[in-house]
């Protein structure tokens, strides 16, 4: 088989993973090596796929034989596809060919589970390896532990990659029972917490020696597939928090389930992927980030799952009318980040010009502040955009119109804007 | 009195026509590069380039704020129409104003300067990963249309990244190249490019690329709309993945130029939409 069949296989087989950034690594020019990682906070795209989605990396399997039985994967054992496997020279030339070219940012390795765990990491690690030391690669290379590797092994990965990442595959253990039978989810949270713990105790050699060798310097991600179960999103949103609190992950990514295979426990071929739950989650995913709101204060009990017609933050300021209008010129920054309408770059340029004089509405809409929605929200010098009506109904209207041109189409278009705002 | 400045076309000129207007007392209404003199009914004066000028009047920007300087500095590489008239009216009040004025984000001394400013980075940005190399026996060569001056700000990121690496980077709206060879580099004008035919390696590559590119894409998801506006058709004329089969094959001829031109233009199309 060539190495054409080869990529063609292996990057079909990796495609679903949703993880394709490379940010977090700041890693200049070094004599004797190839390429450096991004400076820019934002990571960088070389291109996008005909479905809008980023291609920051060489994203391909090592492998996609594999010895378990997930009904959800394409690559599990009982599929007839066909299998290929990657020799670590094939793959360490494509990387370095691609990344002189300026195609990609560097290489993420994902793999199948050939024989065992510990067998597929040492191969990874040989991969690696030879692209680090002998390639003398200096670029981007993210790596997945699989679960059920030993300690030893996800420590030699975490020094030759930048980035970590575990995949939670489904957001609750019963989930992971009826569709994953070889996983369990101690088998999954059991590489997270080692590499969690790995990098705390890296944190701290590298205090005392400058020198000490990095280990996963882009630290952890994560990410679970959205739509295979009946999950809430109020359950999928707690569990990235807690994720984030307790393991410090850098990101945790949500994929929309695409039907591949026909089985009972699973949605039927024909469903739709759910894009505007996994946009809905992304945006409740930044504002835990950023934004300093807590999981618990977007969604609830009597609410599990967010709002098809509105964003999470506006859904929240509706529920908050105490909390507004906010004034301009005297708020915090956290009480500023709540504004729907208003994001980090905006709160920035509003701290700043507010410190030489007061603000105006005009003067925040040319500063960049989106005034289709900030304008029900927010007082200038205690006064509110002459002729707004402020009507509980008329700002939902007005919140929905806002976003609706940019939401992914397919889902939207059965339902009705009253039964929702009635 | 209305008066039009008239000056070689380079920053340091600019910078000289600066030093000269608050010379004569003036306040000049337009700026024109000699390259592009129209006739006009108002009075204009010739401005000859003085480096000891010029550098004055920088370093007096960045005595009021670095960040202002940087401003002016980045502004004269933006496609802004009239872009001198707006950084003149931005030093104006700077002068006038000192360093309170960066501030005044919406201010019209400041605004246009500012957008202009945003547009230039946000095309620098994009253009780091859109920008393709090719290899030709070592050397690797690429091309790019950008709309503002961008080659150099992508000169650090590049030079760093491709340290070891010889290399040209042409500029096709702006006619210059950035060459680099092992941590040396200049930027030149280049009245044309052409790039060379692949060799069966080089085309081999590309193939492989393409091959990645189209297989990477998860059909259910098709959004041709998101992918179009992360990333604007104007950029896919001198990205790989985007070229017609020829393009890939071993000693085939590289894009004819009137070819280029109906992409540009469809392109334009599109983003009109």
């Amino acid at each position: 088989m060539d190495v054409m069949e080869k990529l063609t296989i292996l990057t079909d087989a990796a495609k679903y993973d949703a993880a394709c950034t490379s940010s977090g690594a700041q890693r200049g020019h070094k004599a004797g090596h190839i390429g450096n990682t991004s400076s820019s906070i934002a990571g960088c795209c070389h291109t996008f796929s005909g479905d809008g989605r980023c291609v920051t990396l060489l994203k391909v399997l090592m492998t996609n034989c594999c010895v378990y039985d997930c009904k959800y994967c394409v690559n599990r054992c009982s599929n007839d596809t066909r299998r290929a496997v990657f020799t670590p020279e094939e793959l360490a030339d494509l990387t370095i060919q691609f990344y002189r070219r300026n195609y990609i940012e560097g290489l993420f390795l994902s793999s199948g589970v050939l024989v065992s765990p510990d067998y597929t990491t040492e191969r990874m690690i040989r991969c690696l390896d030879l692209l680090r030391n002998h390639y003398r690669f200096n670029g981007y290379i993210h790596a997945k532990a699989i679960p059920g590797t030993s300690q030893e092994l996800v420590t030699r990965l975490g020094l030759l990659a930048d980035r970590l990442s575990v995949n939670i595959e489904l957001p609750s253990e019963q989930g992971l029972t009826t569709l994953a039978p070889n996983k369990t989810r101690k088998a999954i949270f059991r590489p997270m917490g080692l590499i969690t713990n790995t990098l705390k105790e890296n944190k701290e050699e590298l205090v005392k020696y400058r020198h000490a060798p990095r280990f996963a310097p882009a630290g952890q991600s994560t990410q679970m597939i959205i739509g295979a179960t009946p999950d809430s999103d109020r359950h999928i949103l707690s569990l990235t928090q807690s994720l984030y609190d307790k393991y410090s992950l850098k990101r945790v990514f949500y994929s929309a389930y695409v039907p591949v295979v026909e089985n009972t426990l699973l949605p039927a071929l024909d469903t739709k992927p759910p894009l505007l739950r996994e946009h809905r989650l992304y945006q409740a995913d930044w504002l835990l980030r950023f934004y300093g709101f807590r999981a618990e204060e977007l969604l609830d009990e009597d609410d599990p799952n967010f709002n098809p017609l509105v964003d999470p933050k506006c859904s929240w300021a509706l529920k908050h009318p105490e909390f507004f209008p906010v004034e301009v010129n005297t708020a915090s920054r956290e009480e500023l980040l709540r504004v729907p309408g208003v994001g980090t770059v905006s709160v920035k340029r509003i701290l700043y010009a507010r410190r030489a004089r007061k603000l105006e509405h005009e003067d925040l809409r040319k500063m960049g502040i989106v005034m289709k929605r900030a304008q029900y929200f927010i007082t200038c010098k205690g006064k509110i955009l002459d002729g707004l009506k402020l009507q509980q109904d008329s700002i939902l209207r007005g919140l929905i119109a806002a976003e609706r041109a940019a939401l992914p189409g397919a889902e939207l278009e059965q339902l009705s804007l009253f039964e929702q705002a009635g | 009195m209305e008066i039009i400045y008239r000056y070689d076309g380079t920053f340091e000129g600019f910078l000289s026509c600066v030093f000269d207007s608050y010379v004569n007392k003036e306040y000049p209404t337009a700026f024109q590069d000699e390259a592009h003199i129209a006739g006009s009914l108002f009075p204009a004066r010739w401005v000859g380039t003085d480096l000891r000028h010029a550098q004055r009047v920088l370093v007096s920007l960045g005595k009021i704020d670095p960040y202002a300087r940087e401003l002016v500095v980045k502004g004269f590489l933006t496609c802004a129409p009239e872009r001198e008239r707006i950084i003149y009216r931005f030093i104006r009040s700077l002068y006038a104003v000192g360093k309170p004025l960066l501030r005044q984000l919406s201010d019209e001394a400041v605004l246009p300067l500012l957008k202009a400013v945003r547009h230039l980075d946000g095309e620098v940005h994009l253009l780091k990963g859109f920008v393709r190399f090719s290899d030709f026996e070592g050397t690797l060569a690429g091309e790019i249309r950008p709309k503002n001056r961008v080659l150099p700000l992508l000169r650090p990121h590049f030079c760093d990244r491709m340290y070891n690496e010889t290399f040209l980077l042409y500029d096709r709206t702006h006619r210059e190249a950035l060459v680099h060879q092992t941590g040396k580099w200049a930027i030149i004008p280049l009245e044309s490019f052409k790039m060379a035919a692949p060799s069966a390696e080089e085309a081999q590559y590309r193939r492989l690329w393409k091959r990645f590119y189209d297989t990477i894409e998860i059909k259910e998801r098709r959004n041709p709309g998101l992918r179009m506006s992360n990333m604007p058709k104007r950029y896919w004329e001198t990205m790989t993945e985007f070229q017609d089969e020829d393009y890939f094959l071993a000693g085939a001829d590289p894009l004819p130029e009137h070819q280029m031109q109906r992409r540009t233009l469809e392109g334009k199309r599109h983003d009109a939409r």
